[in-house]
């Protein structure tokens, strides 16, 4: 740690005292929460959950559910990358100053609200189910990969692309050959990272009406049905570990920069 | 100068990659199916009317006394939770990471850093653990201890922590195995014990990415929070479901707007303390 320790110690005292606070503030009894009657209360609300219901007509619907939540991650990512990417070469500069500042304006505030709220939005739009979710990740994604892939074009050397338009090749052509197999590795990367983030989105774009198995688990909480829940929650856990370890296979493999 | 021009030279990745994408035209079309892909509806009349109509209704913002105190409020109680919810995380991380890690196994010192079976049999439990904490969204917790605890800031704090605790355990963990232990190394084969050679092998060299990884997901527990929220948790969150369910559409952007500053906010405010820790 640089500077001297007093700072060091001041600072750290700070953030403590800020702790403190926050939990005053919040009025949160732990003591309370975690004492005996409070532990037998959020007991007997877990025990309906122990017993998860495993009949085929659940498991089909939650099957059918977390190929409509993997599809929606899935082409939501998709359109996000290749929109994304579009909006990048905007963004790092190649085509003006005032292009660069409106495209960097429009990511920073698809980024900034939340998943959630552009569900919500969507849901307005287009009604419910997967549509929705699909397109309000989408949305958010697009500023997301915007941002990292026009840090990553500008990061690139641009000695390729301009010898390829000094000989006399198209900007298209030059970009295609020049810039992105360069880049490539990265925009596979940041792609498949935001998929894993994603696939968790996904699963909980559906309480606000966005299909797929958040909007299962919603119903089933709702209606009290714990060992249904129980059973959509496994599911949303086996979905996120599976795209999890796809995802980190595919980027020790293909993606060795 | 001519040279024989018998043998094509091919690619050798160019097959798998061929398939690669084969493979994923295959898989895009019951893809776009099963997501019901449709951006005409952004374009269409009646919904694009419907969203317009939505967003006409953010102006005016609104920004009478009682609404801001209560914006105030909420902006706190959001700032409280991911602090809370933060801190009972690193209490549980920390000393999950400690057992998780590899860095203080005493028996990879004569392995080379691997350990041996015993060792890697008894950390196997503490990582799963980890991995399957931080593989459920933290909402769908927040959307459980909802009903478990009451509608309140009480569940997103527990959410943050359950959750939270397991990103932190298993990033720490790996930073823990990623800078130099030699040191730590040089400790434990002289005897000392595994918390001391800790504390002073690993630690001074980790110290700066650890805090670094937590103020970044500090940052990540604040938009946790207010999306918690929508599932009843407090904080801003709640607000912007309770204005969205009475179609206040000033009240809602009063809170997007102040939501985009207190991310903003707390993006500085991590900035200065990397700057002034790290």
């Amino acid at each position: 740690m640089k500077g001297n320790r007093f700072a060091n110690l001041a600072v750290l005292l700070l953030l403590v005292v800020t702790v403190v606070l926050s939990f005053r503030f919040l009025d949160m009894n732990l003591a309370e929460l975690f004492s005996a009657e409070g532990l037998r209360q959020m007991g007997d609300y877990a025990s309906g959950f122990s017993n998860p219901d495993f009949f085929p007509q659940h498991l089909s619907a939650i099957g059918r559910g977390a190929l409509e939540t993997l599809a929606m991650s899935a082409i939501g990512t998709l359109l996000a990358a290749l929109l994304g990417l579009l909006m990048a070469l905007a963004a790092a500069g190649r085509h003006g100053l005032l292009a660069r500042m409106a495209s960097r304006f429009v990511l920073n505030a698809l980024r900034s609200v939340p998943e959630l709220v552009w569900a919500a939005l969507m849901v307005l739009a287009a009604g419910l189910g997967p549509n929705a979710g699909t397109l309000a990740l989408a949305l958010h994604t697009t500023g997301v990969l915007g941002r990292l892939y026009a840090e990553a074009l500008e990061n690139t050397p641009a000695a390729p692309t301009d010898s390829l338009c000094l000989a006399g090749s198209g900007r298209c052509a030059a970009f295609c050959y020049g810039t992105l197999p360069n880049i490539w590795p990265q925009l596979v990367a940041y792609g498949l990272y935001r998929w894993e983030n994603n696939i968790r989105m996904a699963s909980i774009l559906g309480f606000v009406g966005a299909g797929g198995l958040g909007q299962m688990l919603y119903v089933n909480l709702s209606l009290f049905q714990e060992a249904r829940a129980a059973t959509v929650i496994l599911a949303m856990l086996a979905l996120v570990l599976g795209v999890d370890a796809l995802s980190s296979r595919v980027r020790q493999r293909w993606v060795t920069a | 100068m001519n040279t024989p021009a018998a043998q094509t030279l091919h690619d050798p990745a160019s097959r798998g990659r061929l398939l690669l994408t084969l493979l994923m035209l295959a898989l895009l079309w019951p893809g776009l199916q099963l997501s019901e892909l449709d951006l005409s509806v952004l374009f269409a009349g009646d919904s694009a009317s419907a969203m317009a109509q939505f967003v006409a209704g953010f102006w005016p913002l609104a920004h009478d006394g009682e609404f801001l105190r209560l914006l105030w409020r909420a902006t706190l109680e959001t700032l409280a939770m991911a602090t809370a919810g933060m801190a009972l995380a690193l209490l549980l991380a920390l000393p999950a990471a400690l057992l998780a890690t590899r860095a203080l196994s005493l028996s990879a010192l004569s392995r080379g850093g691997r350990p041996g079976w015993v060792g890697q049999l008894l950390r196997w439990p503490v990582r799963g653990l980890l991995i399957v904490l931080r593989s459920v969204p933290e909402i769908v917790w927040a959307l459980l201890l909802v009903r478990a605890l009451g509608l309140g800031p009480g569940a997103g704090v527990l959410a943050i922590a359950i959750t939270y605790s397991g990103m932190l355990g298993k990033v720490y963990s790996e930073i823990f195995e990623s800078v130099d232990l030699r040191p730590a190394r040089a400790l434990l084969a002289a005897g000392s014990s595994r918390l001391a050679a800790f504390f002073y092998g690993v630690l001074p060299n980790a110290a700066g990415e650890l805090i670094s990884y937590g103020l970044y997901r500090w940052e990540c527990a604040l938009r946790a929070s207010v999306v918690m929220g929508f599932v009843g948790a407090g904080g801003l969150g709640q607000q912007v479901d309770l204005s969205l369910r009475m179609f206040a559409g000033g009240e809602v952007a009063s809170i997007l707007l102040v939501f985009l500053v207190l991310v903003l906010v707390a993006d500085l405010l991590s900035r200065l303390l990397r700057w002034l820790l790290v």
